[in-house]
């Protein structure tokens, strides 16, 4: 299947054509530079992102508390992880860096705080 | 009325401010105090909860408050001092006094040795760029918004229509999606992207959410809250063709349309203005035209990326450091930094050419997008700094560093040229 792909290593911006399928990437094109064949490589068979997010304060309705994906996450676990985090509420205080859950949807990867409050 | 004495007083506890206390205590000054109005410091940050952050500084991709976390852990370590809920009304260059209201100590009356400013900047709004309509509840600056949502727990509507393809729109975007929220569009007025291609990706492709590129708003409807917009493509002059308007059905509209340095302070001090920036004209030490005052980060020039911030505001705080040292090298001549081709501007606006020299950043902006650019300083035929570029995006910031000892003549024109 071919996908294109806009390269976001560098302001160029590449529209990159991979063509491959779900286990192997048969041809890539338009690529500027290798930083670019690499990334569109990788972006075509396991696409990832950081998650960023907030989750409610047990008690307080006014503030939240800001975490992310330790790691990013692969994109199509996105919206489910999102449904666990908006069901999720923490007691404080919190420290930057605790972890608030682990290893989200079996992903190995946890969600964990990126500010100290209380 | 309370007063204090320091020797460089910082006006706003950003990443500006943040990283001009922690570079003018390591140059030695003895009393550094931030006077932030919020109740934290952190400035803009506190609400940027997405990642994006700290890629050229700390080759990691940070948040927003992770960022500036490790400026305020290292300003506490090295004793900086804070002053927060603290408004600044006034400053006075010649007397080196500044005057703010604290929400203890009420009228408060500063004495320093130098002055720092680093407010940030504020947004657009719909006033500044007049869009016909009713004035219907569901209208914010994307900004606001990401405030609502983000440190507020306010959700702000269920269907959305963003104007403007900067970043803060995009990361909007995503945000009001991942919240669940259905964003409509995001319509942009030029013919290219504003922000980053990166926010592209991850916010608007990522989620399937359509850029109409040179379309605009031309009427926002609703009575008490908005029940929709009429957008239409524009001309090459950007006037709306009304022929081809349509209605879209949303209930909030966002304005991510830019942002305006907060320069009422600097302008009431009588501070030498840039009419591109919108900010004060100042030197590579980061000084304004009153010798006493130094300015750095958005308050300067809006900056798209925070490293380079911290970057800026590390050398307004050391030279602040300096003057209030009675250290600052004496300034021989002052040569401006001219734009040349494709250039919109440049910061510092001119080079204090002293007895000492140092590498010094050059930071600018495009006019226009192109790609296989060499960006180039001169001073007349003599290249002092060149850099090649794939590509030059008047969205992201360009810069090149300069050696001051190589400047000759009494001009240097920063120009980004066209290579084949
Ligand atoms: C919504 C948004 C999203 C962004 N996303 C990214 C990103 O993804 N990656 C990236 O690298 N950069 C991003 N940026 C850019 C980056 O955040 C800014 O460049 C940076 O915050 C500028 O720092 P600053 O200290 O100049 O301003 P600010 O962070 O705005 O801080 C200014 C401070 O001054 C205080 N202040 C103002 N006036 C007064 C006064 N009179 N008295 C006392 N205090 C005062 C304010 O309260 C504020 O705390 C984003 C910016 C915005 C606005
Ligand atoms: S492929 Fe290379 S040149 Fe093209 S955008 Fe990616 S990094 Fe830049």
């Amino acid at each position: 299947m071919k996908k294109e792909i806009i390269c976001t290593v560098c302001p160029r911006g590449c529209h990159i054509l991979v063509d491959g399928d779900e286990k192997s990437v048969f041809s890539v094109d338009g690529y500027g530079c290798k930083r670019g064949f690499e990334y569109a490589s990788a972006e075509y068979l396991s696409p990832v992102r950081i998650l960023t997010t907030t989750v409610k304060i047990f008690g307080i309705d006014s503030d939240l508390l800001p975490v992310r994906s330790a790691k990013p996450l692969p994109k199509n676990k996105l919206s489910e992880c999102m449904d666990i985090i908006k069901n999720t509420e923490v007691k404080l205080p919190v420290k930057r860096y605790d972890t608030i859950i682990s290893d989200i949807c079996g992903t190995g990867i946890d969600i964990v705080a990126t500010k100290d409050i209380g | 009325m309370y007063n204090i004495k320091c020797d460089v007083a910082i006006i706003g506890g950003g990443p500006a401010g943040l990283a001009a206390a922690i570079s003018a205590k390591e140059e030695g000054a003895q009393k550094v105090l931030i006077i932030e109005r919020d109740n934290a410091l952190g400035g803009i940050l506190q609400q940027c909860i997405h990642p994006g952050f700290g890629l050229t500084r700390f080759n990691e991709e940070l948040t927003g408050p992770e960022y500036y976390s490790r400026f305020v852990d290292k300003a506490k370590e090295l004793g900086v001092d804070v002053l927060l809920n603290s408004m600044v009304l006034e400053i006075d260059s010649e007397n080196k006094e500044l005057s703010c209201v604290n929400s203890e100590y009420g009228l408060t009356k500063i004495d320093a040795g130098s002055i720092v400013l680093a407010m940030g900047c504020r947004e657009r709004t719909r006033a500044n760029i007049v869009i016909p309509g009713t004035r219907p509840a569901g209208i914010y600056t994307a900004g606001s918004a990401q405030r609502l949502i983000n440190r507020q727990n306010i959700m702000v509507g269920k269907k959305v229509v963003i104007l403007g393809s900067g970043d803060i729109g995009m990361i909007m975007a995503r945000r009001m999606s991942l919240e669940g929220a259905e964003v409509v569009m995001v319509v942009e007025l030029m013919d290219y992207l504003a922000g980053l291609t990166r926010n592209r990706v991850q916010c608007l492709d990522d989620f399937g959410i359509p850029l109409k590129l040179a379309h605009t708003i031309t009427k926002i409807e609703g009575d008490e809250r908005v029940t929709g917009v009429y957008i239409a493509p524009v001309d090459e002059n950007k006037k709306p063709i009304k022929e081809k308007e349509e209605f879209v059905e949303c209930d909030t509209v966002l304005f991510s349309v830019g942002l305006i340095p907060e320069n009422e302070i600097t302008n009431k001090a009588g501070i030498c203005m840039n009419r591109t920036t919108n900010g004060p004209v100042v030197n590579q030490y980061m000084q304004t035209s009153k010798p006493s005052v130094f300015a750095c980060g958005n308050v300067v020039h809006v900056n798209d990326l925070v490293d380079n911030v911290s970057k800026e505001s590390e050398q307004a705080g050391k030279y602040a450091a300096r003057y209030a040292m009675g250290k600052l090298p004496e300034t021989k001549k002052e040569i401006p930094c001219t734009i040349g081709r494709n250039v919109r501007y440049v910061c510092p606006h001119k080079i204090a050419v002293s007895e000492e020299n140092e590498k010094t950043t050059l930071f600018f902006r495009v006019l226009a997008p192109e790609d296989n650019v060499k960006l180039v300083a001169r001073c007349g035929s003599e290249i002092i700094a060149h850099k090649k570029e794939l590509r030059a995006n008047p969205g992201e910031m360009c810069s090149l560093l300069v050696d001051t000892s190589k400047i000759v003549g009494d001009e240097i024109i920063i120009e980004a040229l066209k290579e084949d």
